[in-house]
Formats: structure tokens, C-alpha cells, sequence
């Protein structure tokens, strides 16, 4: 199987609005428009406050208050050939429609894991919930090949999160994220906790998976290099708006927005010249 | 102050920290075996120098801070400050803290939300009586905040920790560090928790700072580029060993060691856009292709 690389959209978002309802009100999201097509990698990038949490969580309607979507539509193309109106679906449909169809890997994910129960059963509670038809076998079996295609010991599902390292805990979100072959995984960080070595590791477990199951990805990081290495298309958030959107060539050759190159130019050049970043040429921050 | 004077002295003639076969076993608990967090480390840090020392988690990066820091004691080897043994309590560990000092990873964890910006500063002059005379404690604490760029420092002075950014917040802990005249900072990953956008500027006023009052740096980072643009040493450890040392455009360019290969490969780089995808693709074509 391959990624089908026709551009078929998965999910639409138009001029989607997100507000904090504090004193004084703050625009976390302000008129947010972009659509992902099937098997690609959306990477979206900018600082923290900016915003980028705020969309995903919007885009999955995990939103709490105070946050509140004062404007815009979500619409999710299902496989099936039907279009789901996300904002409009009631808390039932909701329920069966998040995880099934939009996964998601949180931020500090490695600390998501319920500590106190082993991992079977969380990745049990997925198919319990979702799929109640299947029986007690199945889910085992199913499990255990979740375990083994993100590349863990499929006997560690005996495990307590505790005793696996970092990266083992961020392959198990990954695998409980993949459980119902969702078709848009949304990833918030998914890797800052994890060291270069690791994170690569999952980066391309992330890469293999989307080749046989073809879902798109929204990588959320402020790593701009590694998304600009890793990304099909990469959009960059500031003060709640996407000021530029392009396929990573694009953006990394020929970045438009100012604030764009700037945060390029944050990332001194392994290999490279020096540039400028000389040993003591202070910026005024 | 005669204490300072001597300080002085011997920030002049720079100073060297040394760290002489240095070995630190962890116990683990409940069973019988130990784990050895650094084994055999040794190296020089001069005044005026920068080293970063490289690695992924758990390679021994922070157990040689801790050691330095004297937050743990080491199992075997020696920490040596201008050719002597450090002292370990009482007034010679009062003058080494005076000398060597720390900045942390988490600027919100490692300041007191408590207390204002002035007072994290006015503690270490006080305790390490490193007020010049003729000069008030506030003035000292002024000069030390607009020497890290946190101006009009009479406005920053007596804002709480919340009130500052992440940067900014990192910027009291540099004045903190030098507050007491050190010679010699320990950085562990001092920007990692702050924004990309503003790292730079951090890294920046440290390496002015160190030029300005010839420090000797441990820059402890996971970072390679940023280790290799700030600093004039690599160290690269892997588990508990250093396996690779030298100038960093040597170890960056040409390195020897397969970890620091490999370290090098997994770093983010941006001239290689869509090389993974093409690799992975590539590695399916080949197996339909066996099939």
C-alpha cells in the first residue's frame, strides 16, 4: 500500500476564530483558514503563545472553557465519501467521532499514560469504547500488533508506563493513536521531551506508519529545521494567524513573511557558515 | 574586602577548573548492582574558554554538573580549582560557591515565585558579601540586571518572577550566577525551555559576558549547532564515557567517533527536506520488490 497522493482533502478549516472569554478577551485564533489532503504532513510552527495548541485542540473540539470558537467551520472529508460538520455534531456523535477519525498525540505525551494501570488496559479502553463488538481475544491480539508495527516488545504490554524509557511511552501514544486507523493524526510535540537520537527514531516510525496507513499528520513544533526536514507543507502561526503557508522548500528557500525569516535565522547551521552567528554579535532580544 | 581583592587577583591571571578522573556510581535501589553515571572523565576548563559537552539523556551530561556543583559527591577522581582540591564544607566551599556557579535549565523553576527579581540578585551579594565599596547593595543589583539587558532595571528589580518572560526570567538567573564574581558557570542547557526566537539572544549575552569577565563555560546542550557556534571545545559523552574531544569545527566536520555520527545524523538539519520520506519510501519499494 502506498500514500494516495492525489490531493484529496481530509480536513477543511475555514476563518476558524478561537477566543480565551477572560478579562480582558484574548484572540488565541484569528480567522484560520487551511486544508489538509490525505497522507501529507502539515507541519505548523511558530512560538509559544502563538496559538498552534489552541488550533489543533479546535480542530479535534477539544476546546474547554474558557476557550470558545466564536466563528468558522470544520468540515472533515470522511474516506467514506461523506463530509462531517464537526462543529455541528452532538456529543454522542462527537464521542465516536474523535479517535476514530482524528487522533491525537498530546503534548508531554510520555507523561499521558495513566500510571497506575498497565498498558494493556489503556490500549484495551480504546477498543472497548469504540468498538464493543470486539471481544476480549481480539483485543489482545489487536494490541500486540499495535505494539510491534510502532517497534516495542509486544510482551511489554504487561508493562506499567514507569518501567518503559521515554521514547518506548512515546510509541505506545503513538500506537493507541494508530489502534482505530484514524485518518488525520494531530501530534503537539510530540518529540521536545525526547533527546535527538530518540526523537529521530519516532520521527521516522511516524514516516513508516503514514506510508501503510496513509492518514495525514499535523506536527505542531517550534522546531522549525526538523520541520521543515520532515514536512510536506509547513505553516507558520503568529499572534493567532497563519502569516505564511508553502511546502517546505518554498518556505525554506524563499520565506515571504518577515517574521518567517526571522525564525530561520534563530537556528544557527550545523555544517554550515558561520553566517551570523558570531560568538558574541548580541541581538537586541 | 580582602576576599575580594584576591578574587580579583586570580580572575586576571584566569584560573583553571580541572576535573581529573572523575567516576560516579549511582546505587539502585533494592538491588545489589550500581550504575555508573560517568566513568574516567577528565578535562581543563581555562577562564575565558567555552566547552560544551554533548550527549543524549542519561549519557552522564548532568551527573558531571551535579559533580562540579558538588550536588553530589563523586566516587572517585578529583575536582581541582586553580591546581587545588576543592573543599568540600566550611569557608573554603563558601569561597569555591563564590567562584563556581550554576544556571539552571528551567528559569520557572529556578526562581522562588515569592520573592521579586531584586531579591534572587541582593542573596548572593549578600551572602558572598560581594558588594564593591562605596557602592549600595541596590546599585550593585542594577548594574547586574542591566548587564543581562533587563532594562530600566529600577522597573525590573521589583517585578515577581511571573511578570517576566522565559527569557527574561533566564537572564535573572545569568545575573544570579555572576552575582557573586564567578569565574567559572556551569550551563545546564540554559536555553533548551526557552523560545527559538529568543534563544540566540541568551546564548548571545552569555558568550559577551564571558568575553567581558573572562569566564570559563560549561555549556551543557543537546543542541550540536548551537555547541558548535558558542563554544571553542566539544566533549561528546556517551554513557558515562567521553568519547570524543576536541575543537568544535573539528568534531562537528570531521568526527571520528561512530556516536557523534550518529548524534550528527539525528540532528535536525533543513537542507535535507524530504530525505527521510524518500529513504522510508525507498526502503518499501525495496521490500515490494523482494516480495
Amino acid at each position: 500500500m502506498s500514500v494516495d497522493q492525489k490531493r484529496e482533502p481530509v480536513i477543511t478549516a475555514r476563518n476558524v476564530s478561537i477566543e480565551y472569554e477572560v478579562e480582558p478577551v484574548v484572540k488565541a485564533v484569528r480567522d484560520v483558514s487551511l486544508t489538509l489532503y490525505r497522507g501529507e504532513i502539515l507541519g505548523l510552527c511558530g512560538e509559544s503563545g502563538c496559538g498552534k495548541t489552541t488550533l489543533a485542540y479546535g480542530l479535534n473540539r477539544l476546546l474547554r472553557p474558557p476557550a470558545l470558537m466564536t466563528g468558522g467551520e470544520i468540515v472533515f472529508h470522511d474516506k467514506s465519501g461523506t463530509d462531517i460538520d464537526v462543529r455541528a455534531l452532538d456529543d454522542q456523535q462527537m464521542r465516536a467521532f474523535r479517535w476514530d477519525k482524528v487522533s491525537m498525540v498530546f503534548q508531554g505525551a510520555m507523561n499521558s499514560l495513566n500510571p497506575v494501570i498497565k498498558i494493556r488496559a489503556q490500549l484495551f479502553d480504546v477498543f472497548t469504547t469504540h468498538r464493543p463488538e470486539m471481544g476480549n481475544e481480539e483485543k489482545e491480539k489487536r494490541s500486540r500488533e499495535l505494539l510491534g508495527l510502532v517497534g516495542v516488545d509486544p510482551d511489554r504490554i504487561d508493562s506499567y508506563a514507569h518501567e518503559l524509557s521515554g521514547g518506548m511511552r512515546q510509541r505506545v501514544m503513538i500506537a493507541m493513536a494508530l489502534a482505530l486507523e484514524p485518518q488525520l493524526m494531530i501530534m503537539d510535540e510530540p518529540t521536545t521531551a525526547l533527546d535527538v537520537v530518540v526523537q529521530r527514531e519516532i520521527i521516522r516510525e511516524i514516516m513508516r506508519l503514514r506510508e501503510i496507513f496513509g492518514f495525514a499528520v499535523v506536527f505542531i513544533t517550534h522546531d522549525l529545521p526538523m520541520l521543515l526536514e520532515i514536512s510536506d507543507h509547513v505553516a507558520v502561526m503568529l499572534d493567532g494567524e497563519i502569516v505564511e503557508r508553502g511546502t517546505s522548500e518554498e518556505i525554506y528557500t524563499n520565506a515571504q513573511h518577515e517574521y518567517t525569516r526571522r525564525l530561520l535565522s534563530s537556528f544557527p547551521s550545523l555544517t554550515g557558515e558561520r553566517g551570523g552567528f558570531v560568538r558574541g554579535e548580541e541581538e537586541v532580544a | 574586602m580582602a576576599d575580594d581583592s584576591a578574587q580579583q587577583v586570580r580572575r586576571e591571571s584566569g584560573g583553571v577548573l580541572e576535573v581529573r578522573n572523575l567516576v560516579k556510581d549511582y546505587k539502585v535501589r533494592g538491588a545489589h548492582k550500581k550504575i555508573r553515571a560517568i566513568n574516567d572523565v577528565s578535562f581543563t576548563l581555562e577562564a575565558g574558554k567555552t566547552i560544551a559537552l554533548v550527549g543524549e539523556s542519561g549519557s552522564g551530561k548532568s551527573t558531571i554538573a551535579k559533580s562540579i556543583m558538588q550536588l553530589v559527591k563523586p566516587s572517585e577522581g578529583q575536582i581541582l580549582l586553580d591546581g587545588k582540591p576543592i573543599a568540600r564544607h566550611g569557608a573554603g566551599l563558601r569561597r569555591y560557591r563564590k567562584d563556581v556557579q550554576m544556571v539552571f535549565q528551567d528559569p520557572f523553576g529556578s526562581l522562588n515565585p515569592f520573592h521579586p527579581v531584586g531579591h534572587h540578585i541582593e542573596r548572593p551579594l549578600r551572602i558572598h558579601r560581594a558588594v564593591p565599596e562605596g557602592m549600595t547593595i541596590e546599585e550593585k543589583v542594577h548594574e547586574l540586571l542591566e548587564r543581562v539587558n533587563l532594562t530600566p532595571a529600577a522597573d525590573i528589580a521589583p517585578r515577581r518572577p511571573h511578570e517576566l518572560s522565559g527569557g527574561q526570567r533566564q537572564r535573572v538567573a545569568i545575573a544570579r550566577a555572576l552575582a557573586p564574581g564567578s569565574r567559572f558557570l556551569v550551563a545546564d542547557e540554559p536555553v533548551s525551555m526557552l523560545d527559538v526566537s529568543i534563544r540566540l539572544g541568551v546564548l548571545n549575552l552569555l558568550a559577551r559576558l564571558q568575553r567581558q569577565e573572562n569566564l570559563g563555560v560549561l555549556y551543557i546542550t543537546h543542541d550540536l549547532a548551537t555547541a558548535r557556534h558558542f563554544s571553542d571545545e566539544i566533549m561528546v559523552m556517551y554513557r558515562g564515557d567521553v568519547v570524543e574531544q576536541g575543537p568544535s569545527d573539528e568534531v562537528i566536520l570531521n568526527p571520528q567517533h561512530e556516536y557523534t555520527k550518529t548524534l550528527l545524523a539525528a540532528a535536525p538539519n533543513p537542507e535535507r527536506i524530504g530525505q527521510m520520506r524518500d529513504e522510508v519510501r525507498a526502503e518499501f519499494a525495496a521490500a515490494a520488490a523482494k516480495d
